[in-house]
């Protein structure tokens, strides 16, 4: 009982309807022994940062298919700066354009997972960022 | 570090107080410091339980009773709790979904929680979590939870007021309640009252409030729509209503008294676990004696007498 549990945000920002693939990776994820908060549908920036403070997550996992990463992704982050949380892994799937990759890894989100990555590799990937 | 938190913890820090609550979920002894310190100079907040079948919408009538209580100006903490998964140790924290009028508002704030729990009972983290948010300001604390088992059962029954929430289609259903589930609710919401079998259904509850036999007060029964907001004033007026009844009858002492009896109890069943059940289990001794038990040359019940024996002279 008294060891950490790693705390997930899976958050679905803008106007895009499609969360099968969210609520999927959310599922993996409690199935690998985490915490998992998912906001729902059409969130903004400062709603998903809100909910990432207020739950104290390690992870914020951004769902997207909409193709308004480029305009809502820095908005996240921005955000999180500003509110002292900079220290908290951002990771985002969906539908995101490989050439889009460099922009937001050079915005500090950290993992790009596209569809039919294996849960296995998400999991890895945040056990190893969360230490 | 810690003055830092308790300073941002008073002035309603929304990042100091959700970091405090990681670490009392956590790294226990740290946030046992930090609450030695919360405690004497804190008031619990006005606690409300909200509990029902899946799907009955909890959520939704959180986020409006919550709305309500915002209009009168009061600030509102809501502790949404769901199942830890026996298997994996995860959880799946859903309820902040149906939160979406009070999610951005900055009087409110949300922290869901996983049952954990150790020894089959409750996580004792949700008390401390109340201490704290009422240290952090907090007039009332609403406190979410899937009305199955007995953890929930225990964790809304540690509120001043209980509402138990339930629906027309709910059917046969409410006839597995558990009856302490109906033993602990000072009020039922009917909600999703516009639908089809509502009438039956008001009629079933009655009965079995009329069975549990409350003292004092009767339990009222509230009709809702809580997507449509109908029946919600109703059912805040008839929270206050509860609350001046255990003012008036001094039962609002009685209940922070038998919180804090169960948190004391619950603290020392969890020091006991930590200081001397674990470290038993861990020992060489527990796994001869487990091997043992293994080959039938020894009986569990006279191994538990001898390693307390052993290992702690008791």
């Amino acid at each position: 009982m008294a060891e950490k549990r790693k705390k997930v945000l899976i958050a679905k920002p803008g106007l895009d309807g499609h969360d099968r693939g969210a609520k999927v990776i959310a599922r993996g994820l409690k199935e690998a022994g985490m915490e998992v908060v998912y906001t729902g549908l059409r969130k903004t920036p400062e709603d998903i940062v809100r909910a990432a403070i207020q739950e104290d997550v390690d992870v914020i996992g951004l769902s997207i298919l909409s193709g308004a990463h480029k305009h809502l992704f820095p908005e996240v982050m921005n955000k999180l700066k500003e509110e002292g949380a900079g220290d908290v892994v951002v990771i985002s799937g969906g539908i995101i354009p490989e050439e889009d990759h460099q922009f937001l890894k050079d915005l500090g989100i950290e993992g790009i997972f596209t569809p039919g990555t294996p849960i296995q590799e998400i999991v890895d990937f945040i056990e190893e960022k969360v230490n | 570090m810690m003055e830092d938190i308790l300073e941002g913890i008073k002035k309603g820090n929304e990042r100091k107080i959700a970091q405090a609550i990681t670490v009392i979920e956590n790294q226990r002894d740290k946030g046992f410091e930090l609450l030695k310190k919360l405690y004497r100079e804190t008031s619990l907040a006005y606690l409300v339980g909200i509990t029902g079948p899946p799907g009955s919408g909890k959520s939704t009538l959180t986020d409006k009773i919550v709305s309500k209580w915002r209009e009168k100006g009061l600030k509102v903490a809501v502790i949404a709790i769901d199942p830890t998964s026996k298997f994996s140790g995860g959880a799946l924290l859903g309820d902040r979904i149906r939160m979406s009028n009070v999610s951005t508002d900055r009087g409110v704030f949300i922290r869901s929680m996983a049952t954990r729990g150790s020894l089959g009972g409750l996580n004792p983290a949700i008390y401390d979590t109340i201490l704290l948010l009422s240290a952090a300001g907090y007039d009332y604390i609403l406190i979410e939870t899937v009305g199955v088992g007995q953890n929930e059962v225990d964790i809304v029954d540690l509120a001043d007021t209980t509402l138990v929430v339930t629906v027309p289609e709910a059917g046969d259903e409410i006839q597995t309640f558990k009856a302490g589930l109906m033993e602990v609710g000072d009020l039922f919401v009917l909600n999703k009252s516009d639908r089809p079998g509502v009438d039956k259904m008001q009629l079933t509850l009655e009965q079995m409030i009329n069975l549990a036999d409350k003292k004092g007060w009767e339990p009222p029964i509230v009709k809702t729509v809580a997507t449509k907001n109908n029946g919600i004033d109703k059912l805040t007026t008839k929270i206050n209503e509860h609350k001046s009844y255990l003012q008036e009858s001094n039962l609002l002492e009685d209940n922070r008294e038998e919180v804090m009896r169960r948190q004391l109890v619950n603290l020392l069943e969890e020091k006991v676990l930590a200081k001397i059940v674990n470290p038993i289990k861990q020992s060489k001794e527990f796994a001869a004696k487990m091997k043992k038990i293994k080959e039938i040359k020894k009986d569990p019940y006279t191994a538990a007498e001898e390693l307390l024996k052993e290992k702690f002279q008791i």
